[in-house]
């Protein structure tokens, strides 16, 4: 996401920061060319135009006071940047809680946003945190929703209010207040109200969209918004503010090529935090809005928080310490740890999601962008053909071992090969670094004492050389 | 230049401000979404034609910009026709599939559905609530999951049952994602052993940015795209993407979809939504 938008403001600030001393015309350019970026990223114009004036002005302001050289671009970096916080809603803003549960939240939007998927994930989310979430289903409009909110629900182990079958027919406001006096006898602590899709200019809907707000009493309404919507952002999003009125904004699809302006707009136009995103199709592919990281995501500066954040939840602390113990014994690192990293690996999400989190220009992010995460899942399909006996002794895998693994895993006998020769190549690695002796090509990565995951991580990455994922750990490094 | 070149003439003191009519203009196209290129190119070409009105010139600079195609739908003469429905998630597959199949069967045809999205909860019985309102058979997969296997499945099934018409409905994916755009050429691939598919189209929503150029490159390249239905057209999203990819990838639009009755889709007509556009 984000990322045309990233490659462009990028260029612009490279330009900036090859100029000795900034003129005024150098600054003229540059707006020139972040109000095309802006705009070409669907930021309605309105708000390209006042971002842009004020990022001149306060420039104009900043150079005024300043000598020639570097921190004139940098200057104006930390201007758009600061800017950019800003507009995105300030800090990141948590659903308030209501003093006497439940707390019920609702969803409104367009059809097609995503709203009944998002309800999902939310109700996922919360009650992984250990909530009890009740999804209402009052989306009785679009056919078949009602069904969709029930598979959801089932797929995550959790209750979905449905007395009605949907399809045109039914009353979705009193769907919605029997769900609130459903949730408040079976005592769960959250509601999650899903609606069905409306226009912003259909009065008739949208008052209906009133009435269920009414009745439920939500502690927060989420207007839920396609990333990849256009300059009709600012009218639907007026239009469902002065409407049925809104808390806050979920961005949804953002795991699609979208430069995501309708973001900038809504935030700027609406003054309403966006609270959430929704990056994939899997339930767990949801996250928290964090306006600062989401800034320098499209400054080019990466999201290295969000990064590590996944990396701590997915190398749960008994793999991560089981590892740490054995580097500290002065055991050998086996293939069984081997599969403990992929799997972690894999829990974090997509390789190209995590690369897109790391600092760096945007043409070699789109590049790693191709990396195949099926490549991890074929590593562990050989691993995991080999026998405890042969992880722990790769070496007693001979020739004829190393066909039965190939047939096992689908894959071929040199692929096996392969990937034995970069294990027992970082294996030898492992025992250097050991040694205290830093291994040519490990560049600056932080030791043992301070961060004990990392030695671990390194071998692996290791035996993956060659591939361009690799290339962009190091590069960022 | 519009109000860019307000605040820069304040910094440079030299430049000439336009007249107040384009910087509207500008301002109209941009909000129409057609895109900023698209936009630029057209002010230029309207700046050219030397008319009293700016409005005029401009309707006759985006008429320009359509694609020259015909705009009926592809029919497969003497056989069966298939028409694929492709698109990101949420623009509206299933009910174009819906009002299409309404569409086909009110003219005297007979169409067969196939239940192509097997990825979304509850996409199979959506589109079965929508068969059993139009009177249209649906067919759907034994629980495999492999969209593939179903859409060939069903081609032989309509086949058989001498239809004129089999729909198929896809799942919603992202163009990005690589996996499941070849998904999707697989589905292309294996109908064509039964029988060739006459038409894909693309589905998008009118309020889509200039996200559904990529969509539409993508999704041209990979299962070849013979015609657009913009969707949702009924809201204030004026959908000017649709001109930008006519105009560059020389797709026709060949349905509007106006509502969430089976009775609302038609046909495009170029005239007012070039109208639309300005207003």
């Amino acid at each position: 996401m984000f990322d045309s938008l990233t490659s462009h403001l990028s260029a612009t600030f490279s330009s900036l920061r090859a100029r000795g001393k900034i003129s005024h015309n150098d600054l003229d350019a540059s707006c020139g060319q972040m109000r095309a970026a802006l705009l070409e990223s669907d930021v309605a114009l309105e708000v390209v135009d006042s971002f842009v004036t004020e990022i001149a002005g306060k420039s104009m302001a900043a150079l005024a006071s300043m000598q020639s050289g570097r921190n004139q671009a940098q200057a104006i970096f930390e201007i758009v940047n600061s800017l950019l916080i800003e507009i995105l809603g300030g800090s990141a803003r948590r659903v308030r809680f209501a003093k006497n549960p439940p707390t019920v939240i609702m969803l409104a939007g367009l059809q097609g946003a995503g709203k009944t998927s998002l309800a999902g994930k939310l109700a996922k989310f919360y009650a992984d945190q250990g909530n009890t979430p009740l999804l209402v289903a009052c989306d009785l409009q679009r056919p078949n929703a009602v069904t969709q909110l029930q598979l959801l629900g089932a797929s995550i182990g959790l209750p979905v209010f449905c007395p009605e079958a949907g399809n045109g027919v039914g009353d979705p406001v009193k769907v919605a207040r029997d769900g609130i006096a459903f949730a408040k006898a079976k005592q769960h602590n959250m509601v999650i109200v899903d609606t069905a899709g409306r226009l912003g200019v259909d009065t008739q809907l949208m008052s209906q969209a009133c009435e269920i707000r009414d009745a439920v009493r939500p502690d927060e309404i989420l207007f839920v918004v396609d990333s990849m919507m256009g300059q009709d952002a600012v009218r639907t999003s007026q239009a469902f503010l002065d409407g049925v009125g809104f808390d806050g904004v979920v961005l949804t699809k953002l795991d699609g090529d979208t430069r995501g302006g309708a973001a900038l707009s809504i935030a700027s136009l609406t003054k309403r935090p966006i609270m959430f995103i929704s990056t994939g199709e899997k339930l767990s592919d949801f996250d928290i809005f964090y306006p600062d990281r989401m800034a320098s995501r499209i400054l080019g500066m990466g999201d290295v928080a969000t990064l590590a954040e996944q990396a701590k939840a997915a190398l749960d602390g008994d793999t991560s310490k089981k590892l740490e113990a054995k580097f500290a014994s002065g055991e050998d690192f086996t293939l069984e740890d081997f599969l403990d990293q992929l799997s972690a690996i894999s829990k974090m999400g997509s390789m190209s999601k995590l690369l897109g989190m790391l600092p760096g220009n945007a043409a070699m992010k789109k590049q790693v962008g191709n990396f195949d995460d099926g490549e991890i899942l074929r590593t562990k399909a050989i691993v995991q053909s080999m026998t405890p006996h042969e992880r722990v002794n790769p070496k007693i895998i001979n020739g004829s071992r190393r066909s039965r693994i190939a047939l096992g895993s689908g894959r071929r006998v040199s692929e096996v090969n392969t990937l034995l020769e970069r294990f027992i190549a970082a294996q030898k690695m492992m025992r250097q670094v050991r040694s205290g002796g830093m291994p040519a090509g490990m560049g600056t990565m932080a030791m043992p004492a301070t961060a004990p995951i990392r030695p671990e991580l390194a071998p692996k990455k290791k035996s993956k050389s060659g591939n361009p994922a690799k290339r962009a750990l190091e590069e960022s490094q | 230049m519009g109000l860019f070149s307000k605040f820069i003439a304040k910094f440079t003191g030299a430049s000439a401000f336009a007249p107040a009519d384009w910087a509207e203009l500008e301002a109209e196209l941009l909000a129409s979404d057609i895109g900023p290129r698209l936009t630029r190119d057209l002010l230029e070409a309207a700046r050219r034609v030397k008319s009293e009105n700016a409005q005029e010139a401009m309707v006759q600079a985006l008429s320009s910009r359509l694609c020259l195609k015909s705009r009926l739908p592809i029919i497969n003469q003497g056989g069966m026709s298939v028409v694929m429905l492709v698109g990101v998630n949420g623009t509206g597959k299933t009910t174009s599939v819906a009002k299409l199949a309404g569409r086909i069967k009110a003219s005297g045809a007979t169409v067969v559905i196939a239940a192509g999205d097997t990825f979304r909860a509850a996409a199979v019985e959506q589109l079965q609530t929508w068969g059993a309102r139009i009177g249209v058979e649906v067919i759907t997969g034994k629980g495999s999951g492999d969209p593939a296997a179903l859409a060939f499945d069903a081609a032989q099934r309509a086949r058989a049952m001498n239809a004129d018409y089999l729909l198929i409905d896809t799942a919603g994916r992202l163009h990005n994602k690589r996996d499941l755009m070849q998904e999707l050429e697989k589905v292309r691939r294996v109908v064509e052993k039964i029988t060739p598919v006459s038409e894909v189209l693309l589905t998008i929503d009118a309020t889509t940015g200039q996200n559904g150029m990529a969509q539409a490159k993508i999704f041209s390249a990979s299962v070849d795209i013979t015609g657009i239905i913009l969707t949702k057209s009924d809201g204030s999203a004026k959908g000017g993407i649709a001109l930008a990819i006519e105009s560059e990838l020389d797709i026709p639009i060949k349905w509007i979809g106006t509502g969430e009755s089976t009775a609302d889709l038609e046909p495009f007509a170029p005239e007012s939504y070039i109208r639309g556009l300005l207003t």
